[in-house]
């Protein structure tokens, strides 16, 4: 007997709940370097530090703290900055959401909203630092404020595209 | 959100294991991953194969994106042709008119230049080009100005061959993979190009910014002689950029130096050359057809 949509009780894909999180944040580092954009400066966000930062705050523990690691060199392939930047930036940042979600009883939206904007900062500032380390820190920290700001003020638009992606990967059959 | 109930993972010994095993992961993880980026900062050449790899996956979809938004724009002005077909019609019947006039006198002009040129036996070989391709795409998230060539090791590119486009200089070869390779646009902050003033060959040194302007400044600090528009061209001092490509116009004089601009925006640039590294046997072997040896990658400025 073939049956029309899904079982009651079944749960959603276990492949797409696992699949759909990380293949966001790959595809978000890597879209940057597929666009046919010279940039002159860094004009566009961290899309796929938004992403990872956001997934994280949605949900606390889809994901174990040491998953910076292969996300964040994967986005050093395609950022641009040194390899081992992202790396160990991001898992420092997974750290310190798991931290923030331990202290914060009730998280709210502009809880998240905070979190993320102030992690995006920190991030893009150190990791502006490595990548030269030789120039006058004041000048390489001014490359990346307006992108930090752009970034801060993304943040819910990027909140919300994790939240749909989030309904696709629990969407039973 | 709710506080998460699983942070401490109660009696299950195997859950408590867990979670400390992943944090001890975590933690050493990104203290190495932190040693790897000061190690990679210092030997950029040793990490560069790596990256090839993940350039020669992005690559053609930043072709095929650069094709289709290319298309885009010409569906674009297809429509804005239609629409203005008639004034068009005129107006183009009265420059054709106009530039049958003017290529008559353009072609004696350009007679007269070529034995002017003959006269002078300038230099044509210096600016032959290795190989021809375009920036395909750059990094736009990260503090680096890298931009995506569209030709690598097929054609003879190799790290530290010079990048000009027509209107001056691009950067260099960071790295070349099989298909595709990097370059170092001369706006970023680490690229040093040793320059000198066009009109009376004062030198100086130029380096990125970082936001698309270059800071130049002279050897002798005790004056500012730079003025607005003044135009400067590489030097061809310390190797590496051959003499004489255009490279930036003064915008403002600052304190210690002058502001100033590329000649060549990479984002407009169609088509750009790599060119032979200005290395003492290439300048003798000038003219010379065969593959130029590859030089010592140079590390930071040159």
């Amino acid at each position: 007997m073939k049956q029309k949509g899904p079982r009651l009780g079944e749960p959603a894909s276990l492949w797409r709940m696992r699949i759909v999180p990380i293949a966001s944040v790959m595809f978000a580092s890597a879209l940057p370097l597929m666009l046919p954009l010279i940039a002159n400066s860094p004009v566009l966000p961290p899309l796929g530090l938004l992403f990872f930062l956001c997934w994280q705050l949605l949900r606390a523990e889809m994901w174990p703290v040491w998953i910076g690691l292969p996300l964040g060199l994967w986005d050093d392939l395609f950022s641009g900055a040194p390899i081992g930047t992202a790396m160990g930036l991001w898992t420092v940042a997974s750290i310190a959401v798991a931290y923030s979600s331990q202290r914060i009883y009730w998280r709210g939206f502009f809880h998240d909203w905070a979190i993320a904007a102030l992690l995006v900062a920190i991030i893009q500032s150190l990791a502006a630092l490595i990548t030269h380390p030789h120039a006058a820190t004041g000048r390489v920290l001014g490359l990346v404020v307006p992108q930090i700001i752009i970034s801060a003020l993304l943040v819910p638009l990027f909140m919300r595209l994790t939240g749909k992606f989030d309904n696709f990967r629990l969407k039973r059959r | 959100m709710v506080r998460p109930a699983h942070r401490r993972p109660g009696q299950s010994r195997k859950a408590q294991y867990s979670l400390f095993v992943a944090y001890v992961i975590a933690v050493t993880g990104a203290v190495a991953g932190l040693l790897l980026a000061i190690l990679s900062v210092v030997d950029p050449i040793g990490f560069a194969q790596l990256r090839v790899a993940s350039q020669e996956i992005a690559a053609p979809v930043a072709r095929a994106s650069r094709s289709v938004i290319g298309s885009i724009s010409g569906i674009d002005d297809t429509v804005g042709a239609y629409v203005a077909a008639g004034t068009q019609n005129r107006r183009l019947r009265k420059e054709l008119a106009d530039t049958r006039r003017e290529l008559v006198a353009t072609s004696s002009l350009q007679e007269e230049n070529r034995q002017l040129k003959a006269l002078l036996k300038l230099q044509e070989t210096d600016k032959t080009a290795l190989a021809n391709g375009h920036l395909l795409t750059s990094t736009s998230t990260s503090s680096k100005r890298i931009a995506l060539l569209s030709i690598g090791r097929n054609l003879g590119v190799a790290a530290g061959q010079p990048v000009r486009g027509a209107d001056g200089l691009i950067g260099r070869v960071l790295g070349a993979g099989p298909s595709v390779s990097q370059v170092l646009l001369l706006t970023d902050v680490d690229n040093v190009v040793p320059v000198r003033r066009a009109r009376d060959g004062l030198p100086a040194l130029a380096s990125g910014r970082g936001n698309g302007d270059l800071d130049v400044r002279t050897l002798n600090i005790a004056n500012n002689p730079f003025k607005p528009g003044d135009i400067l061209v590489t030097s061809g001092t310390g190797g590496l950029y051959p003499p004489n490509i255009p490279v930036a116009i003064v915008v403002r004089r600052q304190d210690d130096g002058a502001l100033a601009r590329p000649l060549a925006d990479p984002g407009k640039v169609d088509a750009v050359s790599v060119l032979r590294p200005y290395t003492p046997d290439n300048i003798e072997a000038q003219g010379l057809p065969g593959p130029a040896t590859p030089p010592a990658a140079p590390a930071g400025a040159p």
